[in-house]
């Protein structure tokens, strides 16, 4: 595979016309580019963009109201009791017996999973999510209904706020396999341009904002 | 895959005939051009971020060997493994070797427009692999045995009613009619598949040389089944892709959705560093990036560099006047409209794809959506002057420029003759006032009438008109 490689970057130094020996030098950074302009209240901004794109929003006042809003939502939808939950929330105090909590990666009938996240953006209300083993990817795509937890104090304006979050947390952790950012369910538009929710993801998306 | 853009004139004008075609194609028309303007109208921005995507595009062309050998270094980092191919058939090679390895029986696919452009397909097909399309648009028209006819939409040219029989026939199950129905069957048999596969290939919208990243947007999620899945994960990507760091793929990613789609943000969009880690209890072992030239280093060089800064939106093709009146396919290739109007004569030879750069009416309206700036008329325009100069161009319409060129040149000649042409014109159309066949044009009269000049030209209608105000 050397020969490809060699012969891919000579063409590109060919067309630029630079020598192999120019290969090390120091490039500038590109400017800061401009972003959108975000208005002050970052969690109202967050819950209203993450509604507009058909995922549901509660507020909590601490995330110890967790386990009792995973039962009523349960409820609402009138579903079987298993839930799999990230090992990164099993901490929570969930009453025994209510339902049938698991924890770990999604297995492949997996219908309801709860997972925390890294982050959300206010800018288009998105949920940063990493694949680490405390939070396993599958939870976010294998199950019909995907429950998020965020402390309000995750919600950052912009994705470049979230990408220097990313960096600290990079610095001490290693980047991870995965960061999957969410915005609301899995949605299909190609059949006649019609917006059908449910592709192949989670067709609900319900994410609950604790204050602390 | 076969490029057939030699059959242009005859497919376009068998997509003019095709009332099928035609019902699709009016119904995707307004939908696309509508929600981006509202999603632009929505973010005042808009024009400075194309200023700093297209700056930022040239930037990174200007030190792409700098970017992809800092992005090769990130990739190792982490666990990866970087492949370069020259070419459509070292790409083939590379990804089935690593199929093979991975002793691959089932490979799922995310949408690739560059795993189009190299025939992956057919190729793992023969290795005796099944292959499956996951992105709802792809898998329609694999069923169908068709090429993609839209970059960002790929069966948009199928209507609802065409889905359901082509699901009844290939699933065998009762025949569906609702769309949500429709998209409920195939999530049911894709998810089969997913759980099924070996490798997982998408695409890569950017690679990341800051960390080592690919990333790929998708609404469906099909993307992220196919990887996270698999046992091996396979980004099939073109060399341009890479980007500095995390904040400009955020640029682009900005400009992406809102010109593709009308959305501000597609539902997902995921970066990927790097096999599964080793405290990970779910995503794949292996991490491979193929890194696909195959003529863009070479594009680099040239007067058709600015066709690299494209990011695949389809905003140009949705707004082209003679894509939306014959859709994709007439194209030819895997790439349509503009875009693929100046890419495909690249790639397959000015002579293979001779009417794409033809076609355009320079209306320019593709350029003025272009969400990184490029000025596709210009490039169409230098793409005819090549074809002139290399003697492609048909004699009779040779002959007819130079002779149009000789009077251009001698005022007093042009308008003496131009009035004899409107006269004749003139009588040509008789009663009707349309003229429906011209003789050296019959392509252009085929499928419409040239109204009749009304008898006097225009230099003589405004000498006249200038005495009546006067
Ligand atoms: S040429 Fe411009 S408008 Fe067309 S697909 Fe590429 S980026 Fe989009």
């Amino acid at each position: 595979m050397r020969d490809g490689r060699d012969a891919v970057l000579t063409a590109i130094r060919a067309a630029l016309g630079r020598s192999a020996n120019e290969a090390n030098r120091e490039v500038a950074p590109p400017a800061r580019h401009v972003r959108p302009a975000v208005s002050d209240d970052l969690t109202e901004r967050f819950q209203r963009k993450l509604e507009s794109r058909a995922a549901t929003v509660e507020r909590l006042g601490s995330a110890h109201e967790v386990p009792g809003t995973v039962a009523r939502y349960l409820q609402k939808w009138n579903m079987a009791s298993r839930v799999v939950c990230a090992p990164s929330l099993a901490m929570l105090p969930w009453p025994k017996g209510s339902f049938d909590l698991h924890v770990g990666p999604a297995r492949r009938d997996e219908r309801v999973s709860i997972t925390s996240c890294f982050a959300g953006v206010a800018e288009t209300g998105s949920l940063v999510l990493l694949s680490t083993a405390a939070t396993p990817t599958t939870l976010n795509f294998v199950p019909e209904h995907h429950l998020v937890v965020i402390r309000r104090d995750q919600i950052v304006r912009h994705f470049e706020d979230a990408w220097e979050r990313l960096r600290r947390w990079n610095a001490e952790n290693g980047m991870p396999r995965t960061v999957n950012v969410i915005s609301g369910p899995s949605r299909t538009a190609d059949i006649e341009q019609t917006i059908q929710l449910g592709a192949h993801g989670p067709r609900h998306v319900h994410v609950m904002i604790a204050e602390k | 895959m076969q490029i057939r853009s030699i059959e242009f004139k005859q497919r376009a004008a068998e997509a003019l005939q095709d009332p099928i075609l035609q019902r699709a194609l009016n119904r995707a028309r307004g939908g696309f051009v509508d929600k981006r303007a509202a999603a632009i109208a929505d973010l005042p921005e808009f024009d400075a971020l194309r200023e700093d995507a297209a700056r930022l595009k040239d930037h990174i062309l200007d030190h792409l060997d700098y970017y992809l050998e800092r992005y090769e270094q990130a990739v190792q980092r982490h666990g990866g493994r970087v492949h370069w191919a020259r070419d459509a058939a070292e790409a083939r090679r590379i990804v089935i070797d690593i199929c093979r390895n991975a002793k691959a029986r089932t490979v799922c696919k995310g949408k690739s427009m560059v795993s189009e452009e190299i025939g992956l397909n057919a190729a793992l097909e023969a290795e005796g692999m099944e292959v499956v399309e996951t992105d709802l648009g792809e898998y329609i028209i694999q069923l169908a045995g068709e090429p993609p006819s839209h970059i960002i939409a790929p069966a948009v040219h199928k209507t609802k009613d065409q889905i359901s029989d082509l699901f009844r026939a290939r699933h065998q199950r009762p025949r569906l009619t609702e769309v949500p129905d429709l998209v409920n069957e195939a999530r049911q048999v894709l998810r089969e598949k997913f759980f099924q596969a070996d490798v997982g290939i998408t695409g890569g919208n950017f690679l990341v040389a800051e960390t080592g990243s690919s990333i790929i947007v998708t609404n469906e999620g099909n993307g992220d089944l196919t990887q996270t899945l698999a046992r091996v994960h396979v980004v099939v990507s073109g060399i341009e892709r890479v980007v500095p760091t995390l904040d400009d793929a955020t640029l682009f990613l900005r400009l992406l959705a809102r010109s593709a789609t009308g959305q501000e943000t597609e539902t997902y969009t995921t970066i990927s560093t790097g096999p599964r880690r080793f405290a990970d209890v779910d995503g794949p072992t292996e991490y491979h990036v193929v890194l696909v030239d195959n003529g863009r280093a070479q594009m680099l060089g040239g007067r058709f560099r600015d066709m690299l800064r494209c990011i695949r939106c389809g905003a140009c093709m949705n707004h082209c006047p003679v894509y939306s009146a014959i859709g994709g396919h007439a194209y030819g290739w895997v790439y349509p409209g503009p875009m693929g109007s100046v890419l495909t004569p690249l790639f397959a030879g000015l002579e293979a794809a001779y009417d794409l750069p033809n076609a355009c009416t320079l209306n320019g309206r593709c350029e003025t959506v272009c969400p990184v700036k490029i000025p596709l008329p210009d490039l169409l325009r230098e793409l005819r002057h090549r074809q002139h100069d290399e003697g492609l161009t048909p004699a009779g319409e040779r002959g007819l420029l130079r002779l149009w060129a000789f009077f251009a040149e001698r005022p007093r000649w042009h308008e003496r003759l131009s009035r004899l042409a409107a006269r004749l014109l003139h009588f040509v159309g008789g009663a009707k006032g349309r003229i429906e066949k011209l003789p050296l044009t019959l392509g252009w009269t085929r499928a419409r009438d040239m109204p009749a000049p009304s008898g006097k030209t225009f230099l003589e209608q405004w000498r006249a008109r200038g005495r009546d105000d006067a």
